[in-house]
């Protein structure tokens, strides 16, 4: 039996953590697969546990100028706060299933580091940061940061996830799409999430971020960058040569749920129908008014 | 460890390892077989249980993360007026075959009418989207549901 740990407060948990290094488990949905053994037999963790799906301090929702999220917020609870944007919502929703959703939580999310992390996408395209707090301090990284590859994150020993932040954006158009095998529980073959803003039939801000791609989350400021500033008939023209750069940059694996050849296709789609039937016709419709 | 719970109405203490699943806990230290483990990953709600009212699948929830919770089983769940009407309406419906994954769906379905006491069809797949089923192709459980919702109207 490993030894486990219930601590009743945040301060609680960090010593914890530094003290012997025990595995952070909130809702458990991705470890307690991970560590599964035969029926009725104890998982196998080999390495103590500290539980914090209830600690207090890592279930809140605010916002004050940016958007911070408990890390042991459950996406039930996400889905029922109205502080989170409907945008959200519509990635959250996409999630496994009800049962999961009640237990999973975003902070598990993010440390899992799965290329096919469902909250990933969004948090890369809003430019989310972790806040990591340990006993004597914390410091915050922006997500691509933190995640270094799958499964890998740059969390240290003694520090425990416990915010994650979402500067305010000045965005006006969205699209998400998971591409699964089914609605419900589907690990993602593909995910991507764009946003945009459009001024006066201009594309004055765009973002573009791509799951189960590449070891990590893909999204290319320079490739954005091309974008910015153009209007519908320079937009157009440029499609082709943006999705061209993404084509050089996303590197899919084939394994059970696709194949490399399909993801890289159906990615490249996606990034061509975001920017052609939703950017390019919401544009168009600005300048006519 | 030591967890309390309250169990189908209840108070218990476990004294366990806090890393084993809650699927175990029901199955072999309370003889709650109701609970059945399908794939035993989180995926097909074989398993399914409310925990302080909320659908869960017990064989990925750790005994340490459900203290102080209140849990309720099929075993629990049978003993209720809501229990009786989604039986009947079940085999109204004709969305029982092999029987096994039929308690996850009645839990699936209590989580359902207790949050929406009229949901439509597009509420029902969506509660129910994380329960398999291999026999019945759905439609009949679906229906089931809906029966029970038009005719369980004082009881949710």
């Amino acid at each position: 039996m490993v030894t486990a740990y219930r601590p009743d407060c945040l301060h609680e948990a960090l010593r914890i953590r530094e003290e012997t290094g025990a595995i952070p488990l909130a809702g458990g949905t991705d470890l307690m697969v991970a560590k599964k053994r035969r029926a009725g037999i104890s998982t196998g963790f080999n390495e103590p546990v500290v539980f914090i799906g209830g600690l207090t301090e890592l279930r809140a929702v605010s916002m004050d100028g940016m958007l911070r999220i408990g890390s042991a917020v459950t996406f039930a609870d996400l889905l029922a706060d109205s502080v989170i944007p409907d945008i959200f919502k519509n990635v959250f929703l996409e999630i496994a299933s009800p049962a999961v959703r009640n237990r999973a939580t975003i902070g598990g999310n993010v440390c899992n580091a799965s290329p096919a992390g469902d909250t990933l996408p969004l948090l890369y395209a809003l430019d989310a940061s972790v806040v990591l707090e340990r006993v004597d301090g914390k410091r915050i990284l922006p997500i691509d940061e933190f995640i270094t590859g799958p499964g890998e994150t740059r969390l240290q020993k003694k520090e425990i996830l416990i915010e994650i932040r979402l500067p305010p954006a000045d965005l006006n158009t969205f699209f998400y799409r998971k591409i699964g095998t089914r609605r419900g529980y589907s690990c993602s073959k593909a995910s991507f999430f764009g946003s945009a803003r459009l001024m006066e039939g201009r594309l004055e801000e765009v973002r573009m971020a791509l799951g189960s791609v590449a070891p990590t989350v893909v999204r290319t400021k320079e490739a954005e960058k091309r974008l910015m500033g153009k209007k519908d008939r320079d937009l157009e023209i440029l499609v082709p040569e943006v999705v061209a750069i993404y084509e050089k940059i996303i590197t899919p694996i084939d394994d059970q749920r696709s194949t490399a050849c399909y993801r890289k296709n159906v990615s490249l789609r996606l990034i061509r129908h975001f920017l052609n039937e939703h950017v390019l016709p919401e544009m168009r419709r600005q300048t006519k008014q | 460890m030591k967890i309390r719970i309250v169990l189908n109405g209840k108070p218990a203490v476990i004294d366990t390892d806090p890393t084993r699943r809650l699927l175990d806990i029901l199955r072999n230290d309370y003889n709650l077989t109701g609970v059945k483990e399908g794939c035993g990953e989180g995926e097909c709600g074989a398993c399914s249980v409310l925990i302080d009212g909320r659908i869960a699948n017990s064989c990925i929830v750790p005994a340490g993360a459900v203290e102080g919770s209140e849990i309720i089983t099929i075993e629990g769940y049978r003993e209720t007026a809501r229990y009786r009407a989604l039986r009947d309406a079940f085999e109204e419906a004709g969305a029982v075959q092999c029987g096994f994954c039929t308690p996850g769906f009645i839990m699936a379905a209590e989580a359902l009418l207790r949050e929406n006491a009229n949901p439509g069809e597009d509420d029902i797949r969506r509660a129910l989207s994380g329960n398999l089923c291999r026999c019945t192709g759905y439609s009949m459980i679906i229906d089931a549901v809906k029966i029970a919702s038009a005719g369980g109207k004082e009881l949710w």
